[in-house]
């Protein structure tokens, strides 16, 4: 074979937001069906998905709904015949589409979307809280937070391939920061069209799909003599979603040289003593700040949670079962809750509780509504874990990082 | 002595007041004696269909500790009464919320008691009530299904008829005196405490023994597991159909394999096929599609398909070609066609009986039609009783 006659998928690189590498990730995939209704941060996306589309680069059925609410629905439905569909959304427009988000969970529905996320209302405000996207936890959505722009793009590919499984055939939400991340313009690489078709085969829904050729009743009312079952075929699909998700990165990896570890990103963790641990964009402070504090010589690493649902409980417990301590911060509240912790505090307490030699787990709540969590902030929190680490003594106290009082 | 379970099984929506008034009734009359109860309606039977059996539950006990172990039940599953509220439900009960037909005395146990409103004679309920392998007892309530309708109660004095029968044959429940107090207190009406009265001096209960009853056998059903049902809650179509009975002419229309409507109706229709004109009209408008098509494109109303809406009398040019008779007029779901091919003649004398019947023994109505007041039909019910 002559060498010109090679043809080497290339990547190109793009200085582009974390809304805009999903917009070239729908591209990429052929998505067929998108909805929209603006609401900030997510709409960015929309913008840029419009602007593919008139520019010619890209070919869907874009349809602008009245609402949140039937933007989820058309998608759902879309998803039923057959259709690749994407959808987003922020704050309490997702709440508006809670309805459709949760039928679309029960129905097996792959819908792939994006949750920019953003404070719930009141006060009205724009900046980041994870309370959005943390509606949907138990309702068989998968759930997973991005840090970077790149891994938008990368999680989205994966996403369709992860949801429209046949063994799976649940949704997706794929959570990012309002601002840092849905906002800021870095340099990515968007991998070819022939490099994602490797990658990505089509959606096929096959005898679920509705099609005058395969008549189907879909989503029947049913009795107390059903539905335990349906939620339990739903629980297994999850499961198997748990255990197709490192095969998923392993064959994105060798397609496109990225995405090693599924579960969650660990940072200096190989001899560390104590861990923090947080979603989304807080990696960042968490690393610069970690930079300094092994600079004078403490043992801390930092892991970065990626998927919430399914819950990553064997591979979490694995690393964390090697520190005496995790500070884990959430940018989330759960008023009321034991301890009165944040979600992620109380979830990985309750994934350790029967490790023999388990880490005592901090809990801290920071950078709410948008609030930088600063680098000054992370070295209080590691302290605060350390110490405990130190005493020996379990600490229940959630603390609060950067409230003023 | 442990805890009194009576269920009443009424049709939906028509009968939904009467089935909830005889629960209270049963539980404030047993109040009256110082015991507690509860009276729920069957959950799963929510939202009731039109004509669907659905079910009501009353439950008495001495204390609140017997009464717990049956409170702690989504249903009850056995019965020591058992009251159908009308009387072609003795054929057997299929509701959307259970699988398959079910005998009336499902529920009931040794010695049990099964009340049933209606103007016929044990003896032509046990026709269809299925047989059991013990004995237990029957005891008639006189009178015609009650259609009380949904939104108000037209006052036809069943429920405190069956209450007054339930303190005669069934006084581990309550004595009359208590129940005239209930009455009292829960209505506040001198004409219904009259009604009781003499509803418990004229119930007689009848032995039934093994020997009597359908001896048909009780349809059972299966339900999957998980991970043998279809997932992401689809459930396949049912395909469109094929010829008339096996024949290559006509046409059949496929129909719910797991869902027979033998039970739903209280009226079926009856088909002149003499004067049929093949016009078309009775198959087109039927919402259950129950009409099959013969290869002569006569219409046979199919009885696992029809739940006695009567549609196709209404829509029907020709005259008497369609007539609505009352279930309890027939004891099988034989196809008319069929006879009518057998023996023309001899179907002719069997239509005429059951248009007869439809006239002359027991007209029934739907319950979109009011029934009339007590008034109205005690002067029937009487002249009936001295005959």
């Amino acid at each position: 074979m002559r060498a010109d006659t090679l043809v080497i998928p290339q990547e190109t690189e793009a200085l582009i937001s974390g809304c805009e590498a999903i917009a070239q990730a729908c591209k990429l995939a052929d998505v067929d069906v998108i909805t929209g209704y603006p609401i900030r941060p997510y709409d960015t996306v929309m913008q840029a998905i419009a602007k593919l589309i008139s520019n010619g680069e890209f070919d869907a059925e874009y349809i602008i709904a009245e609402s949140e609410h039937s933007q989820f629905e058309i998608v759902k439905h879309a998803s039923a015949v057959g259709a690749r569909v994407f959808a987003g959304s922020s704050g309490v427009g997702w709440f508006y589409a809670m309805e459709a988000l949760a039928v679309t969970a029960g129905l097996r529905m792959p819908v792939v979307a994006i949750v920019g996320n953003r404070a719930l209302d009141d006060p009205g405000a724009f900046g980041v809280e994870h309370n959005d996207a943390l509606a949907v936890r138990d309702l068989g959505w998968m759930l997973t937070w991005v840090d970077t722009a790149q891994e938008a793009l990368d999680t989205a590919l994966m996403a369709w391939r992860l949801a429209e499984d046949r063994r799976v055939l649940l949704p997706i939400a794929i959570g990012m920061d309002g601002a840092y991340l849905t906002h800021s313009q870095v340099l990515v690489k968007v991998p070819s069209q022939e490099m994602v078709e490797q990658f990505l085969p089509p959606y096929d829904r096959a005898e679920l799909q509705l099609h005058p050729d395969n008549p189907i009743t879909v989503a029947p009312q049913v009795n107390e003599d059903w539905l335990i079952e349906i939620r339990k075929q739903s629980d297994e699909a999850m499961k198997r979603a748990k255990s197709l998700i490192p095969d998923v990165y392993a064959d994105f990896h060798r397609t496109f040289g990225r995405g090693e570890s599924p579960w969650f990103e660990e940072y200096m963790m190989e001899d560390a003593e104590i861990a923090l641990l947080g979603q989304g964009t807080i990696a960042m402070p968490l690393k610069v700040a970690v930079r300094q504090l092994r600079a004078q010589g403490q043992k801390v690493g930092v892991v970065r949670l990626k998927w919430l649902r399914p819950f990553p409980t064997e591979e979490l417990r694995a690393t964390l079962s090697k520190v005496k301590a995790v500070g884990v911060i959430d940018r989330d509240y759960s008023f009321g809750s034991p301890f009165h912790a944040g979600v992620l505090a109380t979830e990985m307490r309750s994934a350790l509780y029967s490790l023999e030699k388990r880490p005592y787990v901090v809990s801290f709540i920071a950078g709410l509504g948008g609030r930088e969590v600063t680098a000054e902030n992370v070295i209080d929190m590691s302290n605060m874990t350390m110490k405990v680490a130190a005493s020996g003594k379990a600490d229940t106290e959630t603390h609060w990082i950067g409230v003023r009082g | 002595m442990s805890a009194v379970t009576v269920e009443v099984v009424y049709r939906g929506i028509f009968q939904k007041n009467l089935g909830q008034r005889i629960g209270r009734g049963i539980v404030l009359a047993a109040r009256k004696e110082g015991k507690i109860g509860i009276s729920f309606g069957r959950y799963g039977d929510s939202p009731e269909r039109n004509g669907i059996p659905a079910k009501q539950f009353a439950i008495v006990a001495d204390d609140e500790l017997e009464l717990q172990v049956s409170m702690a039940r989504y249903e009850p599953t056995v019965a020591d009464v058992t009251i159908a509220v009308d009387d072609t439900l003795c054929k057997g009960v299929e509701s959307w919320a259970w699988y398959g037909t079910q005998p009336i005395n499902k529920l009931l146990h040794e010695g049990g008691l099964l009340v049933v409103t209606s103007i016929h004679s044990p003896d032509t309920l046990l026709q269809w009530v299925h047989r059991q392998p013990y004995e237990y007892d029957i005891a008639i309530v006189k009178g015609p299904a009650s259609f009380s309708g949904l939104w108000v109660y037209k006052e036809d004095h069943t429920e405190v008829r069956v209450l007054g029968t339930l303190a005669r044959v069934a006084p581990q429940l309550f004595g009359l005196k208590a129940l005239e107090q209930a009455i009292m207190q829960e209505w506040n009406d001198n004409l219904k405490v009259v009604s009781a009265q003499k509803a418990f001096d004229r119930a007689v209960p009848r032995r039934v023994s093994t020997d009597e009853g359908n001896p048909a056998a009780v349809e059972e059903f299966e339900k999957p597991k998980y991970w043998e049902m279809q997932d992401a809650i689809v459930v396949k179509g049912i395909a469109v159909g094929k010829g008339f009975r096996g024949e290559e002419g006509g046409f059949q229309p496929e129909r719910n394999p797991y869902f027979k409507k033998y039970t739903t109706r209280t009226m079926r229709p009856v088909v002149d096929f003499d004067k049929c004109v093949k016009c078309t009209l009775c198959w087109l408008q039927c919402p259950d599609s129950c009409f099959d098509v013969t290869p002569e494109h006569l219409y046979d109303a199919n009885m696992e398909a029809c739940c006695g809406c009567g549609v196709c009398e209404a829509v029907c040019p020709v005259e008497n070609c369609i007539t609505m008779v009352t279930e309890t007029a027939f004891v099988d779901n034989t196809s008319q066609y069929e006879m009518w091919k057998q023996d023309t003649q001899g179907y002719q004398g069997w239509l005429q009986e059951k248009i007869a019947a439809a006239k002359t023994v027991e007209h029934r109505g739907h319950g979109f039609h009011h029934r009339g007041q007590y008034a109205d039909e005690i002067a029937a019910l009487q002249k009936e009783e001295d005959a």
